[in-house]
Formats: structure tokens, sequence, C-alpha cells
């Protein structure tokens, strides 16, 4: 940080340089925290929502069920499960997975990507199912099978028609990260309650951080518009 | 018109006279439960520990109505300052920076800050070095988190938790390696349990406990410092401590 910039910050009460810098590390543990579960739900929604469509019930059945269970329970209670459930198995200091699950950041990154799986599953799912049937009959006359179908027809329309609903799901999934911080993660949230706990401020602590979020999820709005513009070309009017 | 004017104003005068010059026939007491054995419940829901008797002593001394109230501790200073209580009696140390927003009475406890780790913990907690990448647990806003942020934070990791029961889990599951926590407390939530044991001396921590309030009420304040003063010397603070403590605290 420039050392003007501390300079001035070193005059404010409660912003200090330490405060601002304790606010960053706070914001890029958020940011990593929920691009990464965002990220890693999407790649695992793909293959789930797909066989969640499957006419079998032994491949679409035990998704519905994990999707029911992971939709069906708050998200701080599955966090508390995984991260002090973890720590209850008898032996598991003595392994590997330890120096991964000793930090909170594994055990939350596991429950945020579960649970946006789940979600996002589901609304993939959804726009599958909703493919107008004449497409598919369409595509099954010019000869493709069940694979190319799939690329060619299915996924590419159904992603038209996910993109909105998805975006909502990633901007509750930024907002929900809020509760790492019960579990010592120090995010933008756990830094607002340690510099709210340090100077008894709530209203700066706080709107200094309410501040933050909203910025995030204007850059998330922002991203999302220019994608759905994106995927629905052909819908808008031909310019002359 | 300009005599109603003036009727309205005496009787705003005379209300908000009335309002500064409040008796203090009723008092509203916060405490965050459980913090045993300070403040907590029985098993059949009644309020107990050494601070609600204490509180209880003083409001008999002043003959006032007491009720209490439960109140979290992230939003003990807070409700006080938006008047959903008058005087919080719940284990508040005396520091500066909470000194800006609120009146302390003279302090009426103090208890030092205690050091607990698993058995298999051999590392003096003093020396530096030993300590070198530790893990710490503290709970967030506390005179032991203050301690630990100020001459430790360049030494070791620190975790700060809402509640004891949260960080004593920590330690049992390993991602701990010591925890800094208000004695008693470690007594009665770490001590209690197998395999855990106190290291290192105690730390005397902070200018004690005192009783906070808004900082307007200067009258309250100096009634209930001179009931706390009477308790101290009549023997009424002695027999309330000896039920909750083999050690002394009395300040």
């Amino acid at each position: 940080m420039p050392d003007f910039l501390a300079d001035w910050l070193n005059q404010n009460d409660i912003f200090t340089a330490t405060t601002v810098i304790h606010y960053w590390d706070g914001l890029v543990t958020t940011v990593q925290l929920v691009f990464m579960s965002l990220l890693l739900g999407l790649v695992l929604a793909l293959p789930l929502a797909i066989m969640r469509t499957a006419k079998s019930p032994y491949i679409s059945r035990p998704i519905w069920l994990y999707t029911y269970l992971f939709r069906g329970t708050p998200l701080l209670i599955q966090l508390y499960i995984i991260y002090y459930g973890i720590a209850q198995i008898e032996g598991i200091q003595d392994t590997l997975w330890w120096t991964i699950f000793r930090e909170p950041f594994y055990p939350a990154l596991l429950a945020f990507t579960l649970n946006t799986a789940a979600y996002t599953t589901e609304i993939i799912r959804g726009a599958i199912v909703a493919t107008p049937n004449g497409e598919i009959e369409a595509a099954k006359a010019y000869g493709m099978n069940w694979a190319l179908r799939m690329r060619r027809i299915v996924l590419p329309s159904a992603a038209r028609r996910a993109v909105q609903a998805y975006s909502n799901e990633v901007i509750f999934m930024l907002h929900a990260s809020a509760i790492a911080s019960v579990v010592t993660i120090v995010d933008l949230t756990g830094a607002a309650r340690n510099i709210y706990s340090r100077f008894y401020t709530p209203f700066d602590a706080f709107i200094a951080v309410a501040v933050l979020y909203m910025l995030l999820t204007f850059i998330l709005v922002y991203v999302f518009r220019r994608l759905e513009r994106h995927l629905l070309r052909h819908q808008r009017p031909l310019s002359h | 018109m300009k005599k109603l004017i003036v009727a309205a104003s005496c009787a705003i005068a005379m209300m908000a006279g009335s309002v500064q010059a409040r008796e203090w026939n009723e008092i509203r007491i916060a405490f965050d439960v459980p913090y045993e054995p300070f403040e907590y419940k029985t098993p059949d829901g009644e309020l107990t520990g050494f601070e609600v008797e204490l509180a209880e002593a003083v409001c008999a001394e002043l003959r006032a109505e007491c009720e209490f109230v439960i109140q979290a501790w992230d939003g003990m200073i807070p409700g006080l300052l938006a008047r959903k209580f008058d005087a919080i009696m719940s284990s508040m140390s005396i520091t500066p920076e909470r000194a800006e927003h609120v009146l302390f009475s003279e302090p009426y406890y103090n208890t030092p800050g205690g050091w607990f780790a698993r058995d298999d913990f051999d590392v003096d907690v003093t020396d530096m070095e030993a300590m070198q990448g530790k893990t710490v647990g503290v709970q967030r806003g506390t005179t032991m988190d203050t301690y630990v942020t100020n001459e430790m934070s360049d030494v070791v990791t620190i975790k700060r938790y809402t509640t004891a029961e949260d960080m004593v889990l920590d330690l049992e599951g390993q991602r701990l390696d010591v925890v800094f926590v208000d004695y008693p407390v470690g007594e009665q939530t770490i001590m209690s349990r197998e395999g855990f044991k106190e290291t290192g001396e105690p730390v005397k921590l902070g200018e004690g406990v005192g009783v906070a309030m808004r900082p307007r009420d200067r009258d309250l304040a100096g009634k209930i410092n001179a009931a706390l003063n009477k308790l101290k010397n009549d023997g009424t603070y002695d027999a309330i401590m000896a039920k909750y403590f083999s050690y002394d605290i009395k300040m």
C-alpha cells in the first residue's frame, strides 16, 4: 500500500491501513471460496443433471436423493456437519487427509461445492427436460445418436434456458458464503466481525462489508448480462 | 396560540425533567448465558451463577425491581446503547475501547486468562520461538483475543470463535494447538474433559470486570458503586464467591 494512502487512512478511527488490509484479505478469501465452489459445482452438476434425466431409475434415483438431501437442509448445517464431523472421525488426524481438512477452507469448499452442485443439477435438469420435443425429433430424423444430440441440440438449448436461473444461484452462493465465518474462516464477513468486536461499531464495520458484497454482486450481474446477450443473440431483432 | 406553545413547552420540559431524575426503581440487567459459573441456567431453567446472585444482592441493596435479560455477547453493547436494558453484568472486562462507548462501575472481580491444551502438548507458551507456527484459539472480542493479537500475532496463527464450545471442539479435533481463554471458562469446559491440561501460568489481564452502563446514567453508576462497595465489605460478596469459587477473584 502506498505511504500517502496509509497515512491518510491512519487518521481515521476504524478504517486504518491495518483494517483495510484485513478487509482486503477477507475479500480475497470470499472470492476464492465462491469462485472455486461454483466452478467445481458446475463441473459436477452437468453430468449429474444428464444422469438425473436418465430413464433408468438406478441412475436417476440416487442423483434425486443427493439433490433432495442437499436442497432440503440448510447450508449452515451442512457446513457444521462437514467441518466438525470430519474432525470427529477416529484416527483422521493421522492420515494424509488431515493436511487438507485441518484448515477450515477445504471443509467449507466441500460443503459449498456439494450444495451449489445440488441446486445447479436441478436447474440444468429442468432446462434439459424442457427441450421442445420437435427439436429432438428433428435431430433423430437427421440420424444423430444420443451423444451428438446431447452435445449439439439439447445442451446448447438448455444452457439458454438455464442461464437466468443459474445467475441467481451464483448470487445466492456469494451471499451464502457469509456463513463461512462461523468456522473461523476470515472471509469478508469474518473480517467485519473481527473489526466490529474490536471497535464496537456495528454500523461502520458491517456497512463497509455490505458495500463490498454489493460491488461483487454488481460485477456478477454485469457478467451474466453479457453472457445472456451472447447466448440469446438469436432472439434480438435484426438491425437494419 | 402563543400561550399554547408556552404551555406545551412547559409540559415537555417537565416530562424531560422527570426522565432526567429517574429513580431507578426498575433496572434491567443483561447476561450472556451460559458462562459458567458466572451466569448459567439450572436444568429446570432458572438463571443463576456468581454474577446473577451478585446482581440480586445489588438490587436488594438498592431496593430496586430487577429484570434479567438474556443477550448474546455480540449484541451486548449495541443492546445497552439501544436501551434494551440498563446495565450489563456479564463478565465484561474494563478496556479503554469499551470505555469509549459505555460507563463502567468500579471493578467487582478479576480472573486471569489461562492456557489450555491437549495432554501431549509440551511447549512453553511464553517461549516465542517454540510457539512459532502454532495455532491458538481465542474467543472473538475478549481481552484474551486482544492480548494474543497484540503480543503474538506475528508468531502464531490466531483463530477466533464465537462460543467456547466450538473452540473446545477444534482443540479436541487437533485443529488448535492451544487455547487462551478466561480461566474459569477453561476450568469448566476444558478441564472437565479427559485428555486436556492447563499449560503455563495464568496471565493477569486488564483492569477487571465492571458493570457497564450508558455514559449518561451517572446517577445509576453512583448507586451501583455504593451498593457494590457495601456488599464487598459486609461479607455478602465473600459468601457468594465462596459458593462458586475455590480461589479468590475479589477486586
